[in-house]
């Protein structure tokens, strides 16, 4: 009975649970869904990194070239974040181009790298004007359950924090790069940004971490990014219904308790990485 | 550069409606040297695939002043979209499209206010039915956290975080809001609270601009 409500009314299923404070899957309204976390998935990339949160898995894989650094910023190495929805993930994205949700979601990861300061584009730098790292990171969610921003953050990090780079010296006689495998080296990750996704429902309830349906019959999406220092590096609340200035304070106190989660689990899975080596 | 908090400095705003004859609805809004031209379709046909039982969908396109649009168009393309949708009363026009199509015609700072601004506009002279009415203010932090609004592209590049709000009309609060940069909680609440003043200014044109339209009109 109950999933015949759910289909014919599925904003008044969800009322009915969130006016006794709670999810239908059993959440509390500030309550994330378990997260894991599983890294160097892919031997043949640099770095890599499988992220579940509740259902939503995506997976970054990275990728290192050798190239010249663009002409504006000749002493830095870049990121370049691609996230890619397949039809595989969801029936609601058709096969072709990237449509304007990944497309978005691209930007918001590079805004991201840029405004949390990730890691110094000058390390990635070899020779100034000449060679310098650009590092390709494909996101690929697998199975899309709504929060797909936070969890494409984790795997993106999980994935800087694992890769590896070999060492790259210029001939001096013959000007070629000369690339050693065996010596490698982890990237140095200044900070390490969390974000944490709210729905709004009826302009009155926010939930955290939303789930497909859930954000699809939200009022607005809100993502809040907060560093381990809780500066925040992004505040993204694409339009939707209005949020007041306590609501919004709210949210990112929630995000800062987020970060520490989250960051705790990035060090207990490198950590085991590192015993098992 | 110093800000009043009882003034926020705003540079000096333009705009113009029903400069186009094909589309609806259609703006330009200048701010300072930024100018974005708006033009709005709808209600009209929309494609079977896109089409939503119990509302009307709403298409933004952001044509960049060379080249083609880009990602970075995309993001912006998405804000625009989900505060207009917030804003219009889009079950008044079920299987419908509104296309809102937004050309830069010159950016020097604060583009996605802008666009908003020109978007509201458009939406306006279209006639379209709007619970509440939309503005775009940017606020840029620069390197010792003085705050600037309405920041030129210059004042962008060395500043160390830029923010982007859309307010409403009717309770002021933020319908919309996308940034880049770090910055601190401290900081975001004034940055609203700023923005939230400038708001009202940009209120009033919106008032002034379209009486003085209307008066003309016999």
């Amino acid at each position: 009975m109950a999933a015949g409500f759910k289909t014919a009314e599925p904003l008044e299923y969800h009322r009915s649970f969130l006016k006794e404070n709670c999810r239908p899957d059993g959440r509390e309204l500030g309550e994330f869904r378990p997260t894991t976390l599983n890294i160097n998935s892919i031997n043949t990339a640099n770095g890599s990194a499988m992220v579940k949160v509740g259902n939503t898995t995506v997976i970054c894989g990275l990728k290192a070239e050798l190239t010249m650094p663009p002409s504006d910023a000749p002493n830095k190495g870049y990121i370049v974040p691609n996230v890619d929805l397949p039809p595989l993930c969801s029936s609601r994205f058709r096969p072709g181009p990237p449509g304007e949700q990944a497309q978005a979601a691209s930007q918001f990861i590079a805004d991201v790298i840029e405004s949390s300061d990730l890691i110094n584009m000058e390390e990635l730098c070899i020779e100034k004007a000449k060679l310098c790292w650009v590092l390709y990171c494909d996101i690929m969610c697998l199975d899309y359950d709504g929060n797909l921003l936070d969890t494409c953050i984790i795997a993106l990090l999980a994935a800087l924090k694992n890769a590896q780079l070999p060492e790259v010296t210029i001939n001096k006689d013959t000007d070629l790069a000369e690339v050693d495998m065996k010596k490698n080296k982890h990237l140095n990750i200044n900070r390490h940004p969390v974000g944490s996704s709210f729905a709004v429902f009826d302009d009155t309830i926010t939930i955290v971490d939303p789930t497909a349906e859930e954000e699809s019959l939200s009022t607005a999406l809100l993502t809040v990014v907060t560093d381990e220092e809780d500066r925040l590096c992004a505040v993204h609340k694409p339009g939707g219904t209005s949020l007041s200035a306590e609501k919004l304070q709210h949210c990112i106190n929630r995000a800062v308790t987020r970060n520490k989660e989250i960051n705790k689990l990035l060090n207990k899975v490198m950590d085991s990485m590192k015993m098992s080596k | 550069m110093e800000l009043d908090k009882s003034c926020p400095f705003l540079r000096e705003y333009g705009n113009e409606q029903s400069l186009l004859s094909r589309p609806d609805g259609s703006s330009t809004f200048v701010q300072g040297d930024t100018s974005i031209l708006a033009g709005v379709y709808g209600p009209a046909e929309v494609k079977v695939s896109k089409e939503i039982y119990d509302r009307a969908t709403v298409e933004v396109l952001i044509q960049p002043k060379v080249g083609l649009p880009s990602v970075r168009e995309r993001a912006r393309e998405q804000c625009v979209r989900e505060t207009c949708e917030a804003a219009l009363l889009l079950t008044l026009h079920p299987r419908s499209s509104l296309t809102l199509i937004l050309q830069v015609i010159h950016d020097d700072g604060s583009l996605l206010s802008c666009c908003l601004n020109a978007a509201c506009m458009a939406l306006i002279d279209a006639g379209l039915p709007m619970s509440y009415l939309f503005c775009g203010v940017t606020c840029a932090i620069g390197k010792e956290g003085q705050i600037i609004t309405d920041p030129t592209t210059r004042q962008e590049k060395e500043s160390r975080a830029l923010l982007t709000f859309a307010i409403d009309s009717v309770e002021h609060n933020v319908l919309m809001s996308t940034t880049t940069g770090s910055f601190s909680i401290k900081e975001l609440q004034q940055c609203i609270a700023i923005s939230q003043k400038a708001s009202e200014q940009i209120f009033q044109f919106y008032r002034d601009s379209v009486k003085r339209r209307y008066s003309k009109i016999k």
